[in-house]
């Protein structure tokens, strides 16, 4: 096996909430990595360090300690502008909850990181457009999110998370509020766009059917990995 | 970016257009206040600057009695005829001397009548007025030293009496006592305090006093200087002659006193400056109230949308971006009330003018001045709000329902 830079890379990643008795350890000395192109399924009990962990990889909150490596960058002790810009240049979300902008068309949701991004405006229709058909909503860019499905909906979501080319695609149990037909659309979606886009997944996931689709699934318990294990990929 | 937070921030106010007429109503009252007081006020002060100079500006007047607060003028001892007579004979530098009375009366031609003003007056008055005929005649000198009852008219008696006609020849019957008339005055409109200065009959002091007042006494001594003239000087040598026609003893009061038209003018306008901004900085207070507002509905509309703020913060809207999006909304928000405020200001502006009949001038100065002031308030209440949805932390923010 050649030694090669991974995307994600943990280097004894603690984080502490709260001071004395009341300290609560979320993460407690992770090291962890992850490789350009992995489909990773992370899951654990609610509790386990799992969201903070999702929160540190997405660069949305920083370690107590220990050192993370982003692309062999240590991205630890970067401010808040810093993180965002990190954020914005090379990762995408996908929520539980979709997380659309309500009253906002489908075509502006997916436009908003490129607003932020300073794209003109020209652009930004051309990209939103064609992120909307790559997740399979043409002829839905001006329906606002309470006029589409739930499944639509985060379509909308993970077209917003790449029409920014991310590196990084960090989702966060996608599937929790669809039904099991939607979900595995959307699961076939993600696998897409790992494969043939080469994006990395890193996904939230409570459901074994779900983390199914992955490569790999990182199990955390009381803020440790507690195992982690290439997966048989489903059918 | 600049003009996308403009356009997302008007989409957000309309989203909620009754709140957004709520929150902005405080700017609105505040701005249309400041407009509105500080225009009708300048209409007042350049009214009574343009009645300066239509008065004349060398005019001076003596009155009986002491002018100002505690003195009684009822008491003091009237002018004379002789008193006029006195100051024309023996002050310098003087263009005309009027001695005047007045008296409410009626007045009757054929069958129309009307109450006016009557001034019984010599024929230097017109020039004391800077005053003329637009037909007919002034009464001649010899006619007011002979006392006979002729008369001049304003342009509203004209109408009142007469209707179009020419008035010049007929007669019109004041109190009983039938007074050809011998000229018809030029129109001049209302004075400062409102009352018409065309509604008035002007005749001979004797032919008043006699036929008239039934009395020899004198209300008012009208004094006009020579252009060039020093005014001071006038009044200074009035003040002796008076006092010496009055017996006064150095050290004593004068019992009577003369002022200088363009000095009473000029406090009145100080006055009128001073009120203005007096009522200005009141209605400017409620701008600040308004402010407030907005701040509350800003931090209110930060509560409500922290969903929003952290999705915006997650997908990659820099600290400085959220803070610009608020700071714009407010800002937005109350210029759109400091436009409302302008035209609701000007327009208040323009009724109160016509109705007191005070000409209506726009102050751009002031106008802009408001504008810029209600975006300040916008930028300075809506910082606070904004600062506080561009702090927020994405992942609080995310949970947030």
């Amino acid at each position: 096996m050649t030694e090669v830079t991974p995307l994600v890379e943990f280097r004894g990643i603690a984080r502490r909430y709260g001071e004395g008795d009341a300290e609560v350890r979320a993460l407690d000395g992770v090291d962890l990595a992850i490789a350009a192109g992995e489909f990773v399924a992370v899951m654990g009990p609610s509790g386990s360090g799992k969201s903070t962990a999702m929160n540190i990889i997405g660069c949305l909150d920083t370690p107590t300690a220990g050192e993370y490596l982003f692309d062999g960058v240590s991205v630890s002790g970067l401010d808040r502008d810093a993180r965002t810009i990190l954020r914005r240049s090379f990762l995408g979300f996908v929520f539980q909850g979709f997380n659309l902008l309500p009253r906002t068309s489908a075509q502006e949701n997916v436009e908003l990181p490129l607003v932020y991004r300073g794209v003109g405006a020209a652009e930004r229709t051309a990209l939103a457009r064609e992120a909307l058909a790559r997740v399979g909503l043409q002829g839905r860019e001006h329906h606002v999110p309470s006029a589409l499905s739930g499944g639509q909906q985060q379509r909308v979501a993970i077209a917003r998370a790449i029409v920014t080319d991310p590196m990084l695609l960090l989702a966060d149990e996608p599937t929790g509020n669809l039904d099991t037909r939607t979900s595995e659309e959307i699961m076939a979606l993600l696998t897409e766009l790992n494969t043939e886009r080469g994006i990395t997944v890193v996904m939230v996931t409570h459901e074994p059917d779900i983390a199914a689709f992955a490569h790999r699934t990182i199990r955390f318990k009381d803020g440790r990995v507690d195992s982690d294990t290439a997966t048989a990929r489903a059918a | 970016m600049l003009w996308e937070t403009l356009l997302l921030a008007v989409r957000t106010i309309r989203r909620n257009t009754l709140r957004s007429f709520l929150t902005v109503l405080g700017i609105v009252i505040g701005v249309a206040a400041v407009i509105a007081m500080v225009t009708v006020g300048n209409g007042a002060t350049a009214k009574i600057t343009s009645e300066l100079s239509s008065m004349g500006n060398n005019l001076l007047f003596a009155r009986p009695g002491q002018m100002g607060p505690g003195a009684p003028s009822s008491s003091a001892r009237s002018f004379t005829l002789a008193d006029a007579d006195a100051i024309r004979a023996d002050v310098g530098g003087i263009l005309a001397v009027a001695p005047v009375s007045q008296k409410s009366v009626a007045v009757v031609a054929g069958s129309e009548s009307r109450t006016v003003g009557l001034v019984g007056t010599n024929a230097d008055y017109l020039t004391t007025q800077a005053w003329s005929v637009s037909s007919g005649r002034n009464f001649t000198e010899s006619e007011a030293r002979a006392g006979r009852s002729v008369c001049l008219i304003g342009e509203t008696v004209r109408q009142e009496l007469f209707g179009t006609a020419d008035p010049v020849g007929q007669t019109i019957r004041v109190k009983n006592i039938a007074c050809p008339v011998v000229g018809l005055l030029v129109e001049r409109g209302e004075s400062t305090v409102g009352s018409d200065r065309d509604d008035t009959v002007i005749m001979p002091l004797r032919a008043f006093q006699r036929r008239i007042a039934g009395t020899t006494t004198v209300d008012t001594i009208l004094i006009s200087a020579r252009d060039g003239v020093d005014t001071g000087k006038v009044q200074a040598a009035v003040e002796d002659l008076l006092r010496e026609r009055r017996d006064i003893l150095a050290g004593d009061d004068d019992d009577f006193s003369v002022r200088d038209m363009r000095q009473l003018v000029q406090t009145m306008t100080a006055t009128t400056t001073i009120l203005t901004g007096l009522l200005g900085a009141v209605a400017a207070v409620s701008l600040v109230v308004g402010g407030i507002g907005i701040m509350n509905i800003m931090l209110v509309s930060v509560t409500e949308r922290t969903r929003e703020i952290g999705i915006r913060l997650a997908i990659g809207a820099l600290e400085h971006q959220v803070l610009t999006q608020f700071l714009v909304e407010a800002v937005v928000l109350s210029l759109f009330g400091g436009l409302i405020g302008i035209l609701t200001g000007l327009s208040l502006a323009y009724g109160t003018a016509r109705l007191l009949s005070v000409p209506f001038i726009v102050d751009p100065t002031i106008v802009a001045l408001a504008f810029a002031f209600s975006a300040l308030v916008g930028v300075a209440f809506g910082f606070f709000p904004a600062r506080r949805a561009a702090r927020l932390d994405p992942i609080e923010a995310l949970r947030h329902e």
